[in-house]
């Protein structure tokens, strides 16, 4: 019988099984963050329980931090209390943590994969919607509530209904790679197959378009299959994983062996059947703007707002939700895409600030000065990535530019720490959600590519990023 | 967990889809390190203008509803971030049952850790309840609603309908499987990260 790649990495890690029942799926890397471990920890100690595995554990403080000068105390004191209770927690169970003034912080799902804790053909759990970023690297990756890191940080282990699966087949060859992005595919792929699209379901990427893209790529695919309901995305790990994860801090020792293995075993095997599947051509592909309230309400560049009519296509539902996000946004249908203003750029999230996302960014700035009614900031999604910045002189051309450039976490992705926008403002951001005031009580986001934003951030409205190449 | 009972209570009409867990909770309200005292920031960018004065337009500011259980919403409820906080503020609210004709994955799994029933209706169904305005019965046990003189029947899976009714712990039940979860440990011993 043939199996997907999901159902081979599912089979692999069944505990318990029983016929009509969740089935105990076991978890080979827990990763815990500050804001959704506190109360996990709390249920461990009233019940006097203890962490099964701290050998597959660790942590990290990412939501919260603040992207300024760390050496300065923190002005938000809950932020404070939250961040000294994950250090405490680590410290009482023995959790190694990747604390705020560590080379290695940064955002969860950025460390996981540069410091080689994600591995192929594992499973993966962070009480963090975006942990399906590291299905990347052909890992069961999906985030968790905090009931589920308490299960978890307990037993080691997760009842869980096994998910249907979804095959993503993107064909074809982008016109200009350089300015058609992975956040470009996956903002299509939303569009079409809608923010609830795949619920109760894997999706697994695969196709030309797919192998062709870089690692840091193709996390910017899984990272959003959560937008599109899916718990997890997923794409076969090959080469270019297996060059990614080699050497990196805690590779494991025996990582060829390891890699045979894998080389066998993690596909799809032929004609394997998937419950659903959609196909996407990316030659046809633009630069996306997400003009709404999610991440389905997304438009060409060269586009206009649509209509709520020209949007729902006779569905009541989304004609009204589409009305809602227009007055919300303060946008009349028929503006062109590229007439829109932006009073922010903000550069950074686990969907966006890694290293190549920094570069292509840096590509577009180089030489030019931010717009001077634009604000802009890049955020590194992590310390590494930071450095490595640096060591490019990426720093400099953004700082030349006027763009600040921070220290590494979540920030303005979802404005947990000072980095938010005032209400009204209206914000080009390489992040992974346009819901209100995600980044703001009151703020206006539009998601789109590193160079997007950046091109931007440069003409103060939206452009055509191919205009500038 | 206390064990669900069965609840008799009016509805809140909540017309709106895709209703996000950044709505429900939004986040500069997750900083707290407990589980409780979350229900007054529930919506809280829905309910509160900037100046923190109540909107009188929004439902859940209608005294009407006050008393109410039973939320009724519409499709992909509880789509996006994973926070729990967000059932953690609907539960402290006085919700205890979300009726939606679809959930998101992380929403719906995070509901039943904490005795707050989601059921899936089909949309002809929650328009048929939305008429009725007098207090439901809503019994977990025959999966029964009864409204007036009629009734309908809702679907959930048996197995989490059990853990709700006897508030049983996922914990303490899946510690009765430790030599299961013992034994596949030393049969395909699992990768050290700190090897």
């Amino acid at each position: 019988m043939t199996e997907t790649l999901f159902e081979k990495i599912w089979n692999s890690h069944v505990v318990v099984e029983r016929e009509n029942e969740p089935s105990l799926i076991y978890i080979d890397r827990h990763l815990i963050h500050e804001v959704t471990s506190p109360q996990a920890f709390d249920g461990l100690r009233a019940n006097n329980r203890d962490v099964r595995r701290r050998d597959l554990t660790v942590a990290t403080i990412d939501h919260n931090v603040p992207t300024t000068d760390r050496s300065l105390p923190m002005i938000d004191e809950t932020s404070s209390t939250q961040i000294k209770t994950l250090e405490k927690n680590c410290k009482d169970f023995g959790i190694k943590l990747f604390g705020i003034n560590d080379p290695n912080q940064g955002i969860v799902h950025v460390i996981g994969p540069q410091l080689g804790i994600t591995l192929p053909g594992s499973t993966i759990v962070c009480g963090d919607s975006h942990t399906s970023t590291q299905g990347a690297f052909g890992a069961f990756a999906f985030g968790i509530g905090t009931s589920e890191v308490e299960h978890t940080l307990a037993t080691q282990t997760l009842w869980l209904e096994k998910p249907k699966t979804f095959e993503i087949l993107a064909t074809g060859k982008r016109k200009n790679p350089f300015a058609v992005t992975s956040k470009d595919i996956i903002l299509s792929i939303i569009k079409q197959i809608g923010t609830d699209g795949g619920t109760g379901h894997v999706l697994e990427y695969h196709g030309d378009a797919i192998s062709d893209l870089s690692m840091e790529q193709r996390m910017t695919i899984c990272n959003m299959s959560i937008e599109a309901g899916s718990r997890a995305g997923l794409i076969a790990p090959d080469k270019k994983t297996f060059d990614y994860l080699n050497n990196r801090k805690y590779t494991p020792k025996n990582y060829d062996e390891l890699v045979d293995d894998w080389k066998n075993n993690l596909m799809s095997d032929t004609n394997s059947k998937f419950d659903k599947s959609f196909t996407i051509d990316v030659d046809k592909i633009e630069p996306q703007v997400s003009w709404g309230t999610n991440p389905a309400m997304v438009s060409d560049v060269t586009g206009k707002i649509p209509t709520p009519e020209e949007f729902g296509q006779n569905n009541e539902i989304q004609i009204e939700s589409a009305k809602k996000a227009l007055l919300y946004m303060d946008l009349k249908p028929d503006t062109p895409i590229v007439e829109i203003p932006v009073d922010r750029v903000f550069i950074g999230s686990c969907t966006n600030a890694r290293l190549e996302d920094l570069k292509d960014a840096a590509e577009i700035v180089n030489g030019k000065t931010v717009n001077s009614h634009v604000g802009a900031m890049v955020v590194p999604g992590s310390q590494m990535v930071k450095l490595e910045a640096e060591k490019l002189g990426l720093d400099k051309i953004f700082k030349d530019a006027n763009f600040e450039w921070r220290e590494s976490g979540c920030s303005m992705c979802l404005g947990m720490n000072p980095d938010i926008l005032k209400p009204g403002e209206r914000c080009a951001s390489t992040s992974n959600r346009n819901f209100e005031g995600r980044q703001g009580s009151g703020g206006r986001t539009h998601l789109v590519s590193p160079v997007m934003a950046a091109a931007s951030a440069i003409a103060g409205h939206f452009v055509d990023v191919r205009e500038f190449c | 967990m206390k064990p669900f009972t069965k609840i008799v209570s009016i509805i809140t009409p909540f017309d709106k889809a895709n209703v996000d867990t950044d709505q429900i909770i939004p986040k500069q309200f997750l900083k707290l390190i407990t589980k409780s005292g979350f229900g007054k920031f529930l919506f809280y960018d829905w309910r509160f203008d900037h100046d923190g004065q109540k909107k009188n337009d929004f439902i859940l500011n209608d005294p009407t509803y006050n008393d109410s259980q039973i939320l009724i919403t519409n499709e992909n409820f509880g789509c996006g971030s994973s926070r729990e906080h967000a059932v953690w503020a609907l539960k402290d609210f006085g919700f205890n049952v979300i009726i939606s004709p679809s959930f998101a994955d992380i929403f719906y799994s995070n509901c039943f850790k904490n005795g707050v029933l989601p059921i899936i209706l089909d949309i002809e169904k929650i328009k048929k309840l939305l008429l009725y305005k007098d207090k439901i019965e809503l019994d977990l046990n025959s999966q029964k609603i009864t409204f007036g003189d009629e009734s309908i029947n809702f679907e959930i899976d048996s197995h989490r309908k059990i853990r709700l009714l006897e508030g049983l712990d996922d914990i303490d039940l899946t510690l009765k499987e430790d030599e299961k979860i013992e034994y596949f440990e030393k049969n395909s011993s699992r990768i050290s990260i700190f090897e």
